[in-house]
């Protein structure tokens, strides 16, 4: 399956590739229209033409990652997905409150993450060793914050808040408690 | 002229305030102001980024979150809608060719934007108030870290800087529509209709086509004005809500998430802050590439038409956007998510798109033109908000938000560089093409401290953002702090970035007192000699 470590490295690369057309193409356009020539008027085709590639690439970006990003339609229907795990998860006073010490979850499980917010609007976001985010979602009081992920790799991960609740938010973190571990060492 | 002589007089003395109407000290004492503000938030923001490679002693971890809580608004209403309203009240009765509606009233917008702003950016030094994610006011309220006084006196500025932005609202439409002293009576209604775009609306289905009865760039001041007074109402009325919150608290009563449903807020909340990300600030600066544009070129607008059009369609995409804000919250309806947070949003790329193109095919048509500072400028604006653009639209995909959301990501390729680079560097080519109008034929000091301002501005804003970005892509959060130095390496590239930022602010800042002296300086606040409702003096 496509790591969401593997979609930021596409989206790195399309996006220095953009940076890097739009950046010459703004510098050509300063020396061409401050260069020797005429000024002539742009033709109303070129302009359609544009309105309608940027038509395009606008709605096509989201059926794009709709269809190549493997969690898009899973968080969308989640509900129509039966989870192999789920883990309630109680947020208060700045604190996760876990069911367990240690969250242990099979390789290729879909793991449903409950989590309750008893005061603030908080953020549970999974990080992997080297920091980079596994995934996150808001945690907001009196509703229903619930997020399906399939996991496809053994690894093991950290849970964070992921918005700001204050100061004390900052030291929302349980260390590598998130384990996933092979379908035969399972419990 | 000596060095001395030159600080105190101004360039070759040619700046001269009691020579200024009272128009024009009102436009320059809200640019001095929008510019000083800047300074207070390029400092906050170097404070942070060093702090966010290694804390500093003088800096407690309150301060620093209370730093983080004024910085953007400081940026946003003392700096940006001081300079975005003063330029405004200028152009639009210039445009208009009649005098604005009221000095008196602009000049209280003037108190209540720099008052309020100050206000709210003391309360959070004193009392470090820090509970605001940007913008955004969080419900339930949480007293345990904050002080209810502190946030008492916090909102009570921000309610002043919005008395002063309904006031700026009143005073230009008031201005489109109302006739001045001897005039013939002007069409109220026709000139309202066509400011919002209903005259262009009508002529979609009608044979008998009304012409235009305002220009171009009022028309989009006028459709901005519907946000920021949206916008207005909005904040308001959330600031009494807070409030009611805090006097409960002092009352003995907790009325945590009871009282409100804390998504509804959040709906409400982000439908009405978007009203300045997503819809002033993109009506106001596509309206602000045109006027630029033409008054660069000499040409009329390309496809003006279709540009009028746009800033119509923008101002409806901007009630409709707010979604995207909300694509991590798992309890919001999936179809707002898709439609409001994806689809309509993506409109954005189309409708900016489009103002970029008719800004530059505007100026190809009256090439060569000169390299000029306005220019220069303006061509910074337009690629900025061409690189922050589509990383906005990324982001506000459903699948891309649920790892990019609240990442450095979002605040550096996005925020940052739309507005250091899209929208100040387009507020830079307004001032420095109206600097010789304003100060009646004033001279900038130095041209190369110009260039030196442009390059630095350029260079540190979009590095600073790119490095911020790829911090966020690596899992860097916003308004967090890493003790362990794990994203030090760009943190520190883009402090050396920000380091630009700062000496080109400092160039500029130096350049404009050079150019008009202390003595001038101090002129444009006091009183001006010369009573006439006139934006220049005759000649």
């Amino acid at each position: 399956m496509v790591d969401s470590k593997m979609v930021l490295t596409g989206q790195t690369l399309a996006y220095t590739f953009y940076c890097i057309v739009i950046i010459l193409l703004v510098a050509w356009f300063s020396i061409k229209v401050t260069g020797k020539g005429k000024g002539l008027a742009v033709k109303p085709a070129i302009f359609y033409t544009f309105v309608a590639f940027l038509t395009v690439l606008g709605v096509s970006l989201h059926l794009i990652t709709y269809n190549t990003i493997p969690w898009a339609e899973m968080d969308l229907n989640r509900s129509d997905y039966k989870p192999d795990k789920t883990f309630v998860i109680t947020v208060k006073d700045h604190k996760f409150i876990m069911p367990s010490e240690k969250l242990v979850i099979n390789v290729d499980d879909k793991v449903l993450f409950d989590v309750q917010s008893e005061d603030l609007t908080y953020g549970f976001g999974l990080f992997r060793q080297d920091n980079s985010m596994m995934f996150q979602m808001q945690v907001v009081p009196g509703h229903r914050n619930d997020l399906l992920w399939h996991f496809d790799r053994e690894g093991v991960y950290s849970i964070r808040s992921t918005e700001y609740s204050g100061p004390q938010g900052v030291f929302m973190i349980l260390k590598d408690v998130v384990q996933v571990i092979p379908t035969t060492s399972a419990n | 002229m000596s060095f001395i002589q030159t600080l105190i007089n101004g360039e070759e003395g040619l700046f001269k305030s009691e020579t200024l109407t009272p128009m024009q000290k009102l436009t320059l004492r809200f640019v001095v102001v929008g510019l000083i503000y800047f300074g207070f938030v390029v400092i906050e923001g170097m404070l942070m980024r060093l702090y966010e490679v290694k804390p500093l002693p003088f800096i407690t971890e309150p301060q620093f979150f209370a730093i983080l809580t004024a910085h953007p608004l400081v940026g946003i209403f003392g700096s940006t809608y001081s300079i975005v309203f003063g330029a405004f009240l200028f152009l639009v009765p210039f445009l208009m060719k009649k005098p604005l509606w009221s000095i008196k009233l602009g000049n209280w917008t003037f108190i209540l934007v720099t008052a309020g702003t100050f206000i709210f950016w003391f309360a959070g030094f004193v009392s470090h108030y820090a509970p605001l994610y940007t913008l955004y006011w969080p419900l339930p309220v949480d007293f345990k870290q904050f002080s209810v006084w502190g946030g008492t006196f916090f909102i009570t500025g921000i309610a002043l800087v919005m008395a002063g932005s309904a006031f700026f609202v009143i005073n230009i439409f008031k201005t489109i529509t109302y006739t001045p002293e001897g005039w013939e009576k002007q069409p109220s209604k026709a000139l309202l209709a066509s400011a919002l775009g209903i005259t262009g609306f009508k002529n979609l289905f009608t044979k008998n086509k009304k012409e235009h009865l305002v220009p171009l760039p009022v028309a989009a001041v006028a459709r901005g004005s519907v946000d920021v007074a949206l916008n207005t109402a909005v904040i308001l009325f959330t600031g009494v809500l807070v409030l009611v919150f805090m006097i409960a608290s002092i009352l003995g009563f907790d009325l945590k998430n009871t009282a409100i449903d804390a998504l509804l807020y959040k709906n409400w909340f982000w439908w009405g802050l978007d009203l300045i990300a997503d819809g002033l600030v993109l009506v106001f600066v596509a309206g602000t590439w045109y006027l630029l544009a033409m008054m660069i070129s000499g040409k009329p607008l390309f496809m003006q038409n279709i540009a009028r059009a746009a800033l119509l369609v923008e101002l409806v995409v901007s009630w409709t956007v707010w979604s995207h804000h909300l694509l991590s919250d798992q309890a919001q309806p999936a179809i707002l998510k898709v439609i409001s947070g994806e689809m309509v949003t993506a409109f954005e790329l189309i409708t900016q798109g489009l103002a970029f193109f008719i800004t530059l095919a505007t100026l190809w048509s009256a090439r060569p033109l000169k390299m000029t500072n306005p220019l220069k400028f303006l061509l910074g604006g337009l690629l900025g908000f061409a690189l922050a653009v589509p990383a906005g639209i990324m982001q506000a995909d459903v699948g891309l938000n649920r790892i990019l959301h609240n990442t450095q990501w979002v605040v550096g390729p996005h925020v940052h560089v739309a507005i250091l680079i899209g929208l100040t560097m387009t507020l830079y080519s307004v001032i420095y093409i109206l600097f010789p109008i304003l100060t009646n034929g004033a001279k900038m000091y130095s041209q190369k401290l110009v260039n030196i301002h442009f390059w630095c501005h350029l260079i540190g804003g979009i590095g600073m953002g790119a490095f911020m970005g790829m911090a966020g892509l690596k899992g860097m959060l916003r308004r967090s702090l890493y003790l362990n130095g794990e994203f030090n390496i760009y943190m520190i590239l883009a402090a050396t970035c920000g380091t630009l930022l700062l000496i080109g602010f400092l160039s500029f800042f130096y350049n404009i007192v050079m150019s008009i002296g202390i003595k001038g300086v101090i002129g444009i606040f006091t009183p001006s000699k010369i009573k006439t409702k006139d934006l220049i003096p005759a000649s």
